[in-house]
């Protein structure tokens, strides 16, 4: 290629020079140029290494179906591999490397696996790589790996921003070329709400082909600017289509320029993500021109003739002096004449037998050599094209052409990728000889050459624009189209043949380095529809994801099989149409945003007072605090210590809260719990669990009566959610004639645990109006006061087994009644506790919570089965009595002492029996593990076979990850106050 | 994306709800002992490949059930109704 | 012309430099009228079954019909991942005994499936979820299975780019790795047990979708197909996604419901991450793939779907994941993602054996683990077709089970879950 800046022309700023770097080389273009036209207008002829075969790869196209300029651009922590030149718009400081060569892509070792071609041709890792030994294929895979991929990504966090918006609109057009605009500008003028979006940094498709001032550039131009004065038209640009989902979702993403890294690029987003609901969507998405197969048809400086067109025009490139367009398509000759209109000397070899006359005047007008019904055999050249090779169908006889550039056109097919998402299957058309899109709904539409044929555009455009508006319940007036007429252009030629033999490596993908000669081998091998030809030789599954492979692949394969196209059916298309960057499906989720993080209403006070936190699922939780020790370790020893000497408050109000109201509310309640509530006194309070439909334990929870009518319920933090909806399913669609209300009020209270021999002194001190004695306050009693205006809500109620009370306040008020407790409480020690002692606090007490509710376990399992009522029914009763669930051989909770001081136990250990060998899968296992304060060793709670039968019996608690064993004695849950006298003390 | 038309909010994203799966199940009496009617109320389904009733539950918007009619071969959608006025409707 | 039977470095270079022809994988068989065996179903387990019932029970005269083309199903869209880190009694001898098939059958079939052991890593964020993982940890060992506990420094210099900094919603705490696991070439399995099957004389047929069964009573005798009527002794059903329109066809009902579950690929990139990674704080799986593309997916879309593809909600959800998990990942780019049929039951786990029809077996059910089991199913449902009695490994897998209990719960996740 001997490529030349034209002194005038292009849609560049030639005011603009910007510099860059590739490899380290500072190289220049202009603004306005792509990395891709930069690189060729700085003579980069190899941008790139073939996957398998190493080959040097040139550009080939000029947008974003580029298959072979993939590059790396931007260094640490913005280096991104794999762009497409094409795409990149040139920016001032760019940083750029090739990728897939080593040393370099000039020098690559790896082109000696071009001699090895014969041996590693499609497939053929399956047939080998199997031994000598049976681990064989992880050694060869490690040298594999490395040779596979394209760019080397960074492992360092992405330092760019992305974002997401949520949009709806009536009319969603994409591709903004002259049946886009034309769509778009008929929509608007009706007055829907219309958004177009374009992929390239410039609008107008295929009228950007021509040069700048031509009739086509200034009908583009005309169409801008009308649609410019609509005020419910948006128009983004640089944004790409890139799924059609159900429910008439797009999604786009947008790039800003200079998106590919850099110093320059801005802080704010690199990328945004748009997540379209439209109403209508029609698609003006084009067509993409095809390659030709022939033999080394992959060599640098054999491009797709419009995008030799493109580079003139937009960039003011002329590609090469000497040059050989090879066409079967109309639109090769504008390439052809236009470039001999630019100083070049110029061959067409047309497939076709005859072109219109017109073209052939042009042609003798500009001195163009013409061979007709010719079609090329192969290319020569090593590191670039210096000639072609042609043979005439007629007599098989060959020509030469010595050349510095090749154009060529396979001709076009319809862009249909995004009409396919959502299911409706691509046709092919014998008439047309390509697959265009299937019958879609009614409230989407294709215009233009995406159609298959190119028609009237504007006029397309314009009638599906005001249609679909009119679709939407906007009538206003839509004006005429534009008088603007193609001739009735088919995208693909009629019958064209292939030359009868090729020498050399006939490439149909470029990416996956698949020849003529794998679709063969795929055929002998008998992988033989779409699908397997294309999953065994990895045709089409590629960066380009077939845009420049699929339809020849099909031709060939349909040839070979001796069958019509459209009778072998056609692969999948799936999203995204190009790639799309994973941040920017991320958006602003990352990091610590994550996921939402929900606090209580005491957070602030938990982190300026010394507290480490932990996650209980979103929630995050004091964990332990400062003030009792340096680790949790340490620390929950000494708060737990204190709850059972003195008192303790800790923050509790992440369980989950539910206010019930209505006359049947205990009717109600006796059908999700097991026991009773109905019974329940006004006052009081009573420890309740509900079953699953099938018989294990959803929840467990208290819940007291405020009223006659008026319950509240409160749940474990993690299943607050799943009772809510649980308890509505059952009001709504198993039982509407009970009247009940439910609300969640789970963020409407703080709630706290005073605990300690001394709580019922603090809470009487700080809540003087309150009686909170004995006899008022009986153990499981609950009353509803005022604290300063406020209402609270106090129960005397025990996780610990330590005398305690709840306490309940808005949660606006939470930190003044934490604080209020605290410091009415100084005087007798009173401290924070965290998730840790409580969750200790309650093993002493043998009560379960989230790790022994694990959706396995029945209430017998736990320990529980006398609470279940046998007067009344209640959800899950019926399955909980399946033969495996009342087996006397289940799993059931025990306590456990360790009886060796020198070992430990741990949550996860599997149990056996003493003296039985340990393989298997057990006895039982370790739930949860705390020190006891109370009997001044470790102590557990775990499940075991046949539970509390074996009390008295020592087990050997297994911990091979770590090469433990230790012994333990299986004792009661219960570690403390069996008889509960400190309850209710 | 699938969109829920919610007698109540409107059509809205589906990621605003949650799902329940089959609606034309009918859940035996509470209190009936017949364990072959629960377990297959619980455990058994159609999982038809085409046109299907099911629960979705407006947990971000009003909070309450409805029966979506949607065909699970082609994700239309079709009409939705509160759960509370049957699944028949 | 000769034809070249066996795969080997040897045979490719013959092929390369003579006139020999690679003999197809597999005959474009025509279907026959009846057979001793149909499988239903020619994604990896009812060409795993086919396999094994000639190759360990000689028994040959056996036809998978294939509605599509074979491994158009799950096989050839799945993430790839193979391990045998399984807590349940039942499950850790089932899934260990097709990780050990695993690491024989690219010999066995001659034809390289390309498993790579590369270990798998499964996160803990949390004490709590820590011994969970232990428990299961401590069983695999217990049963002769290896498995490490890494506390967060350990997995720190195994996997050093992870997010451990402060600004990670859910810090890493530990995990469990066990270094056997790791991934295989989806389609490989697939091709390869169909030419192991067709090599020993099964017929395989594409194409060829079953529209009906016969029926003496309560006993199957054959089916009828786009086809044509096949008539059989012993009929399987392996059809993943379909299996309850099968058993509708029958007027029987399972428990599986259909849902949608979405695969995502990278552009390829060079060699970046060399273990396979579970996030623990949601469903997320990572690797990467020897072609250079990093492989992941998570949690089912959650509603009952049969158009095998999903919704763009999900897709932004994984990617968060996937950032979350490997900051480094946000700058690659997706380069396409698909869905298929998931057949999920009320306890995560599969049905596999007997039904209540004589001569009918069911394998279906398999959720999210299907790929992994792929020869320990073959090798078992072929032993249960054979004998007419379940194989050992699969005695706790009833399609009836929950008639009597709640069976397998691999991950303690209850009834609701899969719901979402």
């Amino acid at each position: 290629m001997t490529v030349r800046r034209l002194a005038s022309g292009g849609r560049i700023d030639r005011a603009t020079p910007v510099r860059f770097q590739l490899e380290g080389r500072t190289l220049s273009g202009f603004q306005g140029d792509t990395l891709a036209s930069a690189l060729l207008a700085n003579d980069v002829r190899i941008v790139g290494r073939s996957f398998k075969y190493h080959r040097p790869r040139g550009v080939l196209a000029a947008s974003a179906q580029e298959p072979n300029a993939l590059l790396t651009v931007g260094a640490g922590d913005r280096r991104t591999p794999n762009l497409p030149a094409t795409l990149v718009d040139l920016f001032e400081g760019l940083v750029c490397e090739r990728q897939n060569g080593w040393p370099s892509v000039e020098r690559d070792v790896g082109s000696l696996l071009g001699l090895f071609s014969p041996l590693i041709s499609a497939g053929f890792y399956y047939k080998t790589f199997m031994g000598p030994t049976r681990g064989a294929w992880m050694f060869y895979e490690r040298w594999i790996r490395r040779t596979a991929g394209l760019g080397k990504a960074t492992h360092r966090p992405d330092p760019s921003r992305y974002e997401t918006e949520h949009r709806h609109t009536d009319v969603l057009i994409i591709g903004a070329g002259p049946a886009g605009m034309a769509a778009a500008l008929a929509a608007g003028r009706a007055g829907s709400r219309v958004l177009l979006v374009e992929q390239e940094a410039l609008v107008g498709g295929s009228l950007l082909h021509g040069a700048v001032g031509s009739a086509d550039d200034r009908c583009g131009f005309g169409l801008l600017e009308q649609l410019a004065v609509l005020p419910t038209v948006e128009l983004l640009t640089r944004t790409t289509a890139f799924g059609v989902y159900d429910g008439q979702t797009v999604g786009l993403v947008s790039r800003i320029p200079g998106a590919f890294g850099g110093s320059a690029e801005p802080p704010y987003a690199r990328e945004t993500l748009h997540v379209v609901r439209a109403q209508q969507i029609i698609y003006a998405t084009g067509a993409l021109e095809q390659p030709l197969v022939f033999g080394n048809n992959d060599l640098p400086g054999i491009l797709l003739a419009g995008a030799v067109r493109e580079y003139l025009h937009r960039f003011a490139l002329r590609l090469g002096e000497r040059v050989v367009v090879l066409s079967q398509h109309d639109s090769a000759w504008d390439t052809a004449l236009d470039l001999a209109e630019a100083g070049a000397a110029v061959t067409v070899v047309d497939a076709r037998d005859r072109v219109s006359d017109d073209l052939l005047a042009r042609a003798a007008k500009r001195s163009v050599t013409v061979r007709l019904g010719a079609v090329p055999v192969t290319a020569h050249g090593s590191r670039a094209v210096r000639g072609v090779t042609v043979v005439a169908l007629a007599d098989h006889r060959t020509e030469y052409f010595a050349c510095d550039l090749v154009a060529m056109s396979g001709g076009w097919t319809p862009t249909v990728q995004l009409t396919t998402h959502t299911g409706v299957k691509a046709v092919y058309d014998p008439a047309l000889r390509v697959h265009v899109p299937g019958p879609l709904p009614a409230n989407q539409q294709v215009v233009g050459a995406a159609r298959g044929i190119v028609r009237n555009p504007l006029a397309e455009g314009h009638t599906a624009g005001e249609r679909a508006a009119r679709d939407c319940g906007y009538d206003g007036a839509v004006g005429v189209a534009a008088d603007a007429h193609w001739a009735d252009v088919p995208l693909m030629a009629a019958g064209v043949p292939r030359a009868p033999s090729v020498q050399g490596k006939a490439f149909v993908d470029f990416q996956s380095d698949v020849t003529v000669a794998d679709i063969d081998l795929s055929l002998e091998d008998g992988f033989e529809s779409p699908e397997h030809l294309k999953r065994y030789t990895a045709l089409g599954m590629a960066t380009d994801q077939g845009k420049n492979s699929h339809h020849n692949g099909l031709q060939l394969l349909a040839e070979r099989r001796a069958k019509d196209v459209g009778s072998l059916g056609t692969t999948t298309h799936r999203p995204p149409y190009t790639p799309v960057t994973v941040g920017a499906l991320a958006g602003r989720a990352v990091g610590l945003h994550f996921r939402p993080t929900r606090r209580t209403p005491m957070h602030d006070w938990h982190q300026e007072n010394g507290a480490t936190f932990i996650e209980a699922g979103p929630w995050l939780r004091p964990w332990y605090y400062r003030w009792a020790g340096a680790d949790v370790a340490s620390a929950y020893v000494n708060e737990m210590r204190l709850v059972r000497s003195a008192v303790g408050l800790s923050d509790v109000s992440s369980l989950g809260k539910i206010e019930l109201t209505g006359p049947d509310v205990g009717l109600f309640l006796d059908r999700v719990y097991v026991n009773g509530f109905s019974s329940l006194a006004v006052g009081k309070a009573r420890y309740g669990v509900m079953l699953n439909d099938d018989g294990t334990v959803l929840d467990d929870g208290t819940t007291a009566r405020f009223g006659t009518h008026r319950y509240f319920m409160t749940t474990t933090t993690a299943q607050a959610g799943e009772v809510m909806s649980w308890l509505e399913f059952l009001l709504q669609t198993a039982w509407p004639d009970l009247r009940v209300q439910v609300v969640s009020v789970t963020d409407r209270w703080a709630a706290m645990s005073i605990a300690g021999p001394k709580s019922r002194e603090v809470l009487a001190q700080a809540l003087p109006q309150l009686d909170v004695s004995g006899g008022a306050l009986p153990h499981m009693g609950v009353l509803e006061a005022e604290w300063n205006g406020h209402p609270i809500r106090v129960a005397r109620l025990s996780f610990s087994g330590e005398l305690a009370y709840e306490v309940y306040v808005p949660a606006d008020h939470g930190i003044a009644m934490w604080t209020h407790l605290l410091d009415v409480g100084a005087p007798v020690g009173i401290r924070p506790y965290g998730l840790e002692a409580l969750a200790s606090l309650r093993i002493e007490k043998g009560h379960v919570a989230g790790i022994e509710l694990d959706h396995r376990n029945t209430l017998a399992d736990l320990g529980l089965g006398k609470m279940a009522s046998r007067t009344k029914a209640y959800v899950g009763r019926e399955l909980s009595q399946r033969s495996e669930l009342v087996a006397a051989d289940r799993w059931s909770l025990v306590g456990l002492e360790l009886l060796e001081p020198s070992g430990t136990l741990r949550g996860g250990a599997i149990l056996f029996a003493d003296g039985e060998p340990m393989v298997g899968h057990g006895r039982g296992y370790i739930t949860s593990v705390t020190w006891s304060t109370v009997h001044e060793r470790l102590i557990a709670l775990g499940l075991y076979q046949g539970g509390l039968a074996h009390v008295g019996e020592v087990v050997v608690c297994a911990y091979p990850l770590r090469g433990e064993q230790v012994k333990a004695r299986i004792v009661s849950p219960m570690f403390i106050d069996p008889a509960g006298e400190r309850l209710h003390a | 994306m699938l969109r829920i038309p919610c007698p109540h909010c409107g059509v809205r994203d589906y990621t605003e709800f949650r799902y329940a799966g089959d609606a034309t199940k009918v859940r035996p009496t509470h209190g009936t002992d017949d364990v072959r009617a629960w377990h297959d109320h619980v455990f058994l389904f159609d999982n038809p490949k085409g046109a299907h009733r099911e629960y979705w539950q407006h947990v971000q918007g009003c909070r309450q059930w409805l029966v979506l009619e949607r065909d699970t071969a082609t994700n239309t959608v079709g009409r939705a109704w509160l759960a509370r006025e049957g699944a028949a409707s | 012309m000769s034809e070249i039977s066996r795969y080997s470095a040897w045979s490719l270079a013959r092929r390369a430099w003579s006139g020999a022809r690679w003999r197809r994988a597999w005959r474009a068989a025509e279907p026959r009228p009846s057979y001793d065996v149909i499988i239903i179903g020619g994604g990896g387990h009812g060409l795993a079954t086919a396999y094994y019932l000639a190759a360990n029970h000689g028994i040959t005269n056996v036809a998978v019909l294939e509605r599509g083309y074979l491994g158009s199903g799950n096989v050839g869209r799945n993430t790839t991942l193979v391990r045998s880190n399984y807590l349940l009694p039942g499950n850790t001898e089932f899934f260990e005994h097709s990780l050990k098939l695993w690491e024989g059958l690219s010999h066995e079939l001659n034809y390289n499936v390309m498993l790579s052991q590369r270990g798998q890593l499964v996160l803990a964020h949390g004490p709590g979820q820590m011994d969970v993982l232990a428990r299961k940890g401590n069983t695999m060992r217990l049963n002769g299975i290896g498995a490490e506990l890494l506390e967060r420094a350990d997995v720190q210099k195994l996997v050093p780019f992870l997010d451990y900094s402060s600004h990670c919603r859910f810090p890493i705490y530990g995990g469990l790795y066990q270094a056997r696991a790791g991934t295989v070439r989806h389609d490989a399995v697939a091709w390869g047990y169909a030419r192991g099957a067709d090599h020993l004389g099964v017929d395989l047929i594409e194409n060829c979708e079953v529209t009906g069964f016969l029926r003496d009573g309560d006993r199957v005798t054959g089916v009828q197909t786009s086809r044509g009527v096949i008539h059989a002794g012993r009929t399987a059903v392996c059809v993943a996604g379909h299996s309850s329109h099968m058993a509708r066809m029958l007027g029987w009902r399972l428990p599986i419901e259909s849902h949608l579950l979405q695969a995502f690929v990278t552009e390829p990139i060079k060699p970046f991450l060399d273990h396979v990674i579970s996030f623990g704080a949601e469903l997320f799986y990572v690797s990467q793939s020897d072609r250079g593309g990093m492989v992941f997916g998570g949690h089912i879309d959650g509603f009952n779907s049969y158009t095998q593809r999903g919704q763009l909600p999900k897709v932004q959800t994984v990617a968060e994941c996937a950032v979350a998990l490997i900051p480094g990942m946000s700058r690659l780019r997706v380069l396409r993602h698909w869905g298929g049929i998931q057949d999920m039951t009320p306890d995560g786990s599969p049905f596999i054996g007997r039904t209540p029809f004589q001569n009918l077996y069911l394998n279906a059910g398999w959720c999210y683990q299907g790929f992994k089991a792929t020869p320990a199913t073959g090798w078992c449902l072929a032993h249960t077709i054979a004998h007419d009695e379940e194989h050992p490994l699969i005695r706790h897998l009833g399609v009836d089970r929950f008639e009597r209990g709640n069976g397998h719960d691999e991950y303690g996740l209850g009834l609701w879950t899969y719901k979402q």
